[in-house]
């Protein structure tokens, strides 16, 4: 069977690729695109590691197919620094030390940052709440909610 | 398999009908693509309902509200008239999944998908909705309660389509709610899920009720014996310990590693009084 051909924007670029229809998003971001920031963790829509907002909307990229964001916009991890300056989350989970092995934290980066544009002041427990969906087997959450706090504080004074 | 994304009603039931193997229809994807992972299921032809202009609107007329099947949880969550009308259809909606899962999931496949347990169900089914279905042999309404009829299966006939969902005007003095019982707060499936949908008279007394169980039979039920019990009283107390026991009474579940018979009838009874008492108090805030 012929791949399909879809075109879109990952991180405000222009993006074509070749898949196969029952390919993931994942999948494509991964192994097409070589864009391996997004993570793989469960597999099946339970832990988050594979978070990427598409239309602006927070979603696991597992659970979607490449076919599917045909003239959509894609936002990844590799989209959040801006050159060599981190983004205001990236650098306070650097600070709070909110991360150990490292596979969950691009979920809970774009997770996160997609809770501070609809919430810049979130409380702890909204924090908690929205980022039930991604699971840190290392850390514990304490140190990321602190994480996404802080950022949220910094972020509110520029 | 071969993906395709119709962009109208016309085009996607002449794909399912046309189908010659196996077809399903991708809305969320999130049970579908689990499925299709685990090969439960190994569709030829995917049609992705998502292009579908009335599938995708949350639309009202006069009062009445009707929901794209392809609307998201997040979608219903953040639209500010239908909080105000139908809060406990928000309530399921909000405890489906993750915030990734409720950006994808829909109310159309979660009714679609059959799960005794689907929260956004019971909800529906408490509000009086009904389903506007199409197929090779046109359109047909059926009642939400009426869908699914177990796990897994539907009464939908090959090529047919939930597109949309029709709510009921809403009178003065309505609330509804919905509570579903789980050890965590997120993340979980319901052991227990319980919707209630009241209307009070001028006077305070209950003129109409709908009452509806999930996860406690083989498919989500809709409780006639439990909404007998509230209309034409004040739901006091007694009349809430009359719903809770006919809430408990028509349970017919299984044991499994959420919760046993007996504890699922006990709590849907529990459950039952206390989201009528939500209910109410919306009832009379309205």
């Amino acid at each position: 069977m012929a791949r399909y051909h879809i075109t879109t924007t990952i991180n405000g670029d222009e993006v074509d690729f070749l898949c196969e229809s029952d390919q993931t998003l994942l999948s494509v971001l991964r192994d097409e695109l070589v864009m391996t920031g997004t993570k793989e963790g469960c597999g099946t829509g339970d832990c988050g590691a594979c978070s990427v907002t598409v239309d602006g909307r927070l979603m696991c990229s597992c659970l979607v197919l490449g076919v599917e964001v045909e003239g959509k916009r894609v936002e990844t991890i590799e989209g959040m620094a801006e050159g060599e300056e981190l983004h205001p989350l990236q650098r306070k989970f650097l600070e709070h030390a909110a991360l150990q092995c490292g596979i969950c934290t691009p979920g809970l980066l774009i997770a996160s940052r997609a809770l501070l544009e609809r919430n810049p002041d979130p409380t702890e427990t909204e924090i908690r709440y929205w980022l039930a969906g991604n699971l840190c087997r290392c850390t514990g959450y304490h140190k990321i909610v602190e994480a996404v706090a802080d950022a949220a504080r910094e972020m509110r004074e520029v | 398999m071969r993906y395709e994304a119709p962009g109208s009603l016309d085009a996607a039931t002449r794909l399912l009908a046309d189908a010659e193997g196996a077809a399903r229809v991708l809305a969320g994807g999130t049970d579908l693509l689990i499925q299709m992972r685990g090969d439960i299921v190994e569709p030829e032809l995917l049609v992705d309902i998502k292009n579908i202009d009335e599938m995708r609107e949350i639309a009202e007329e006069q009062g009445r509200f009707r929901i794209g099947a392809a609307v998201t949880g997040m979608e219903i969550m953040e639209h500010e008239a239908f909080n105000a009308a139908w809060p406990g259809i928000v309530d399921g909606a909000k405890l489906i999944g993750s915030i990734q899962i409720r950006g994808r999931a829909t109310l159309g496949g979660n009714l679609c998908n059959a799960s005794p347990a689907a929260d956004s169900v019971p909800a529906l089914i408490a509000a009086g909705a009904v389903a506007s279905v199409i197929g090779p042999d046109g359109r047909r309404s059926a009642p939400v309660e009426e869908i699914a009829t177990g796990p897994g299966q539907t009464s939908l006939k090959t090529g047919e389509i939930v597109v949309s969902f029709d709510l009921p005007e809403r009178p003065p003095r309505s609330g509804d709610a919905y509570l579903r019982f789980t050890p965590r707060t997120e993340m979980d499936i319901a052991v227990v899920g319980v919707g209630v949908n009241l209307t009070l008279d001028g006077s305070g007394v209950c003129s109409a009720a709908r009452v509806s169980l999930g996860a406690v039979a083989e498919r989500p039920l809709s409780v006639e014996e439990a909404a007998a019990a509230l209309v034409g009283t004040r739901v006091d107390d007694d009349a809430l310990a009359k719903l809770s026991k006919a809430a408990s009474e028509a349970c017919r579940p299984i044991d499994d590693k959420r919760g046993t018979k007996e504890f699922r009838i006990e709590v849907a009874g529990v459950l039952a009084e206390r989201a009528a008492r939500i209910a109410l108090e919306r009832a009379e805030q309205r």
